[in-house]
């Protein structure tokens, strides 16, 4: 009997102790701090996943802390890794602020790791209304901003001239207005012999691009609530059957994927300086890098079109968030109202384009994800000619075309079962019409359990 | 109370502390010694046993009651009973992981003994140039996994690849070796074959310990080479094979780190393939990109009671096969 009841206690107390090891933090937090553009701040402000990388952050790096004296900052840096977050967060010690991708805010703020800012917003004085909609909507979950974005990626169209011109096709025909057209380019460009690649005719850059030619075709992966997956719809199939033949009509995705990891992506013997891809749709930073190693390789650039012609964009980026249980919240949306201030961005644009002048080299903007600073920067933008003006041209045209996939509660699942979907046509393994049907079933399946636990009011 | 004191007390109360009277016949003041005795070895061992409990034993009891519950590593895990372990059994990704896990390691495992076992039967006959090539098999295992994972990429890469390149001198046109789904896991077991020093040095070892009077007698006895490696090396060695096996196995149903590199992380970042879904890569992914800790846990709990039916078969097994001259 006494064994018995020892046994029981023992199985009591570990039952205790294990329930209170994992209390997690989630829901509460900076609900009683106070916003206030006018106070002083003061403590300590740890920030995870920010680096002063370049002088971009660096320019504003140095602004924020001068606005925020007597705030002792300790950078976590390093792009931000969900693992030490998440242990941060388990132990009871969060940052006081995250810096987090903007697709990463809407699982974080379902579970609670991250506090709305409607009162940091107030209390600051932010103009939400100068940030790009996209960015956002990417950050807001029900109504509530969980973040505050900065910068935007966009894609435009990139595509080797001298062989557009070699080939008899136009930059039109590459730029995903006219999918047939572009089809019949990439067949008149691309270089394949004996299942050997030598030339890529166009790349569709699947699997990440597939929202951006679903986008293309007036269809959306996910409704605008972010409530109902839609990637079974038929701009969704009609965009993957597509850009896959694209691969098809090279041989196959293996073989263009094995001759584009084969690249020099970033070096003097890029594709495009080699001369070995016709066209692809990618994100302006790629601009500068080709402008930097390979200032003479034979570019032409427009924006991604839709097959309606107009630009088209998949924006993605960045975002201040104030985790739950953050220590310093004040000090926190300070630091994010002042990063992404309109004298920040300037400050940043001056160093680049001190930089950039330095280097001999032309200054091509730097898209901020807030509206007046884009426009302020756009006027300092120094000519590198043609034809990389043409891409500065038609980054800013995507600029103020951009769409984006809005926050949901299960994003990570949202994009796995999509990414999955199209590894499997790729790979072979099922039919566009198959893999998005699972993937719709998956992706409903992630959504709906997330959304349950925010309208249930779940923990 | 001071341990001499306890000591005491244990001493003059026999029957209160041992019930059943197991202590009954041994000298109290033999109990005193033992127990002298037994503390520098506790002392010197709290080190090792600390770090057990810390580091191994809780996180294993503590898994167990998150494999219970429904938590997201945010917000109080929430009890939820069986409900993990029953997912499991309708989760068609588990039995995809679990099967490629399985075919790599059936793969990978005699593949890694072969080449382990000749390279160590060619060191043993290296002479004094053995140490130098010993260090140089050993070297790749120094290596992070991570780059082996990119490393991967580059020499199976199946159009500009160092592998395809070698096999096309032979006329050999090499398969697609990181994106076709039936090349993938071949592709990943050859890459494995890069940490193989580790395994040649243990059995370089048991090689040197199989004593020479064995292999004289073999050949009084009129046996050639292959008879007495059949009847005197591996007998002798399969000690040491056997752990070899083991270890491997187990290593094999945890790989992780070149796979979840090569085609999860930062050498694919989108593009995946489930021919490289092994298990652990699925529970990772639900642990920490899907925040589903309770269902994670509960994949390390089915991860670990395969590992362990497996171990014992092969125990079970070896009992036929492993000779110990220690058992004669």
């Amino acid at each position: 009997m006494n064994r018995t009841l020892r046994t029981a206690g023992l199985v009591g107390a570990a039952a205790m102790l294990l329930a209170g090891c994992a209390v997690g933090t989630g829901g509460g937090a900076g609900a009683d701090a106070d916003y206030d553009a006018e106070a002083a701040v003061e403590g300590e402000l740890s920030i995870m996943g920010f680096s002063a990388v370049d002088e971009v952050a660096q320019a504003r790096i140095d602004l924020a802390e001068a606005e925020l004296e007597g705030v002792e900052v300790e950078l976590i840096e390093g792009d931000l890794d969900i693992q030490q977050f998440l242990s941060a967060v388990a132990t009871g010690e969060p940052p006081s602020l995250l810096y987090a991708d903007r697709d990463q805010i809407g699982s974080l703020a379902a579970r609670g790791a991250v506090v709305p800012l409607e009162q940091c917003i107030d209390g600051e004085g932010i103009e939400m209304d100068q940030f790009v909609e996209s960015a956002v909507d990417q950050v807001t979950l029900e109504d509530e901003v969980y973040g505050i974005p900065e910068f935007n990626q966009v894609q435009i169209t990139m595509a080797n001239a001298d062989l557009l011109q070699a080939a008899g096709v136009a930059i039109e025909d590459v730029n995903g207005s006219d999918r047939a057209a572009m089809t019949e380019a990439n067949r008149k460009l691309a270089k394949v012999d004996g299942g050997k690649v030598s030339v890529i005719g166009v790349d569709s850059k699947l699997p990440e691009f597939l929202p951006l030619w679903v986008a293309g075709a007036g269809g959306s992966p996910i409704s605008e609530d972010g409530r109902t997956a839609q990637l079974d719809s038929p701009e969704a199939i009609e965009a993957l059957t597509w850009a896959v033949g694209i691969y098809d009509d090279q041989g196959g995705f293996a073989a263009v994927k094995a001759f584009r990891d084969s690249a020099d992506f970033f070096g003097e013997g890029n594709q495009f300086a080699t001369s070995t891809l016709g066209a692809m749709p990618m994100e302006q930073w790629y601009l500068n890098v080709l402008n930097d190693v390979s200032p003479d390789a034979p570019m032409a650039f427009d924006s991604v079109r839709g097959t309606d012609g107009e630009p088209i964009a998949f924006a993605g980026g960045s975002a201040w968030a104030i985790p739950s249980g953050a220590d310093n919240p004040e000090a926190a949306c300070r630091w994010a109202r002042v990063m992404t201030s309109l004298d920040a961005w300037q400050a940043a644009a001056d160093a680049r384009l001190s930089a950039r002048e330095a280097e001999g080299k032309p200054f091509t903007g730097i898209l901020t994800g807030n509206t007046v600073a884009d426009e302020a920067i756009r006027e300092m933008v120094t000519s590198g000619g043609e034809p990389w003006d043409s891409g500065v041209t038609a980054m800013y045209e995507a600029n103020d075309h951009t769409v984006a996939l809005p926050a949901n509660p299960a994003d990570a699942e949202f994009e796995d079962a999509m990414q999955n979907a199209v590894n499997s046509v790729l790979n072979g393994e099922a039919t566009p019409e198959e893999a998005l049907a699972e993937a719709q079933e998956t992706a409903q399946q992630a959504l709906d359990e997330g959304w349950a636990e925010i309208d249930g009011g779940g923990d | 109370m001071t341990a001499a004191a306890t000591e005491r007390g244990t001493a003059a109360t026999p029957g209160r502390r041992d019930p059943q009277g197991r202590g009954r016949g041994i000298p109290s003041h033999r109990r005193g010694s033992a127990w002298r005795e037994a503390r520098p070895a506790l002392l010197f061992l709290s080190p090792w046993i600390v770090g057990f409990v810390v580091f191994t034993a809780w996180p294993m009891i503590y898994s167990a009651y998150l494999s219970l519950t429904d938590y997201d590593v945010i917000n109080t895990p929430e009890f939820v009973g069986l409900e993990n372990y029953a997912k499991l059994a309708s989760d068609e990704k588990v039995l995809l992981a679990l099967g490629n896990t399985a075919l790599f390691t059936l793969m990978q495992v005699p593949l890694y003994v072969v080449v382990s076992l000749l390279l160590a039967l060619l060191l043993d006959r290296a002479g004094r140039a053995s140490g130098f090539f010993r260090t140089v098999f050993f070297l790749p295992k120094m290596t992070p996994p991570v780059a082996v994972g990119v490393l991967f990429l580059l020499l199976f890469n199946g159009q500009n690849g160092l592998v395809n390149t070698v096999l096309g001198w032979f006329g050999i046109d090499g398969p697609a070796w990181t994106t076709d789904p039936a090349w993938v896991k071949p592709g990943l077991v050859f890459m494995s074959l890069w940490t193989v020093g580790a395994s040649v040095i243990i059995l370089l070892a048991a090689l040197r310990n199989v004593p020479e009077t064995l292999y004289e007698s073999a050949r009084l006895d009129g046996a050639g080479f292959w008879r007495s490696a059949w009847s005197v090396t591996l007998p002798m060695i399969s000690p040491a094979l056997f752990f070899i096996i083991v270890v491997n196995t187990i290593a094999g149903f945890q790989t992780f780190d070149e796979a979840y590199t090569a085609f999860f992380g930062a050498g694919n970042t989108t593009y995946s393939n489930d021919a490289a879904l092994f298990y652990v890569i699925y529970l990772f992914q639900q642990a920490f990109e899907f925040l589903n800790m309770g269902y994670a846990s509960a994949l390390a709990w089915l991860l670990f009671a395969i590992i362990m039916a497996v171990t014992a078969v092969q125990l079970i097994v070896s009992k036929r096969l492993v000779y110990y001259e220690g058992d004669r």
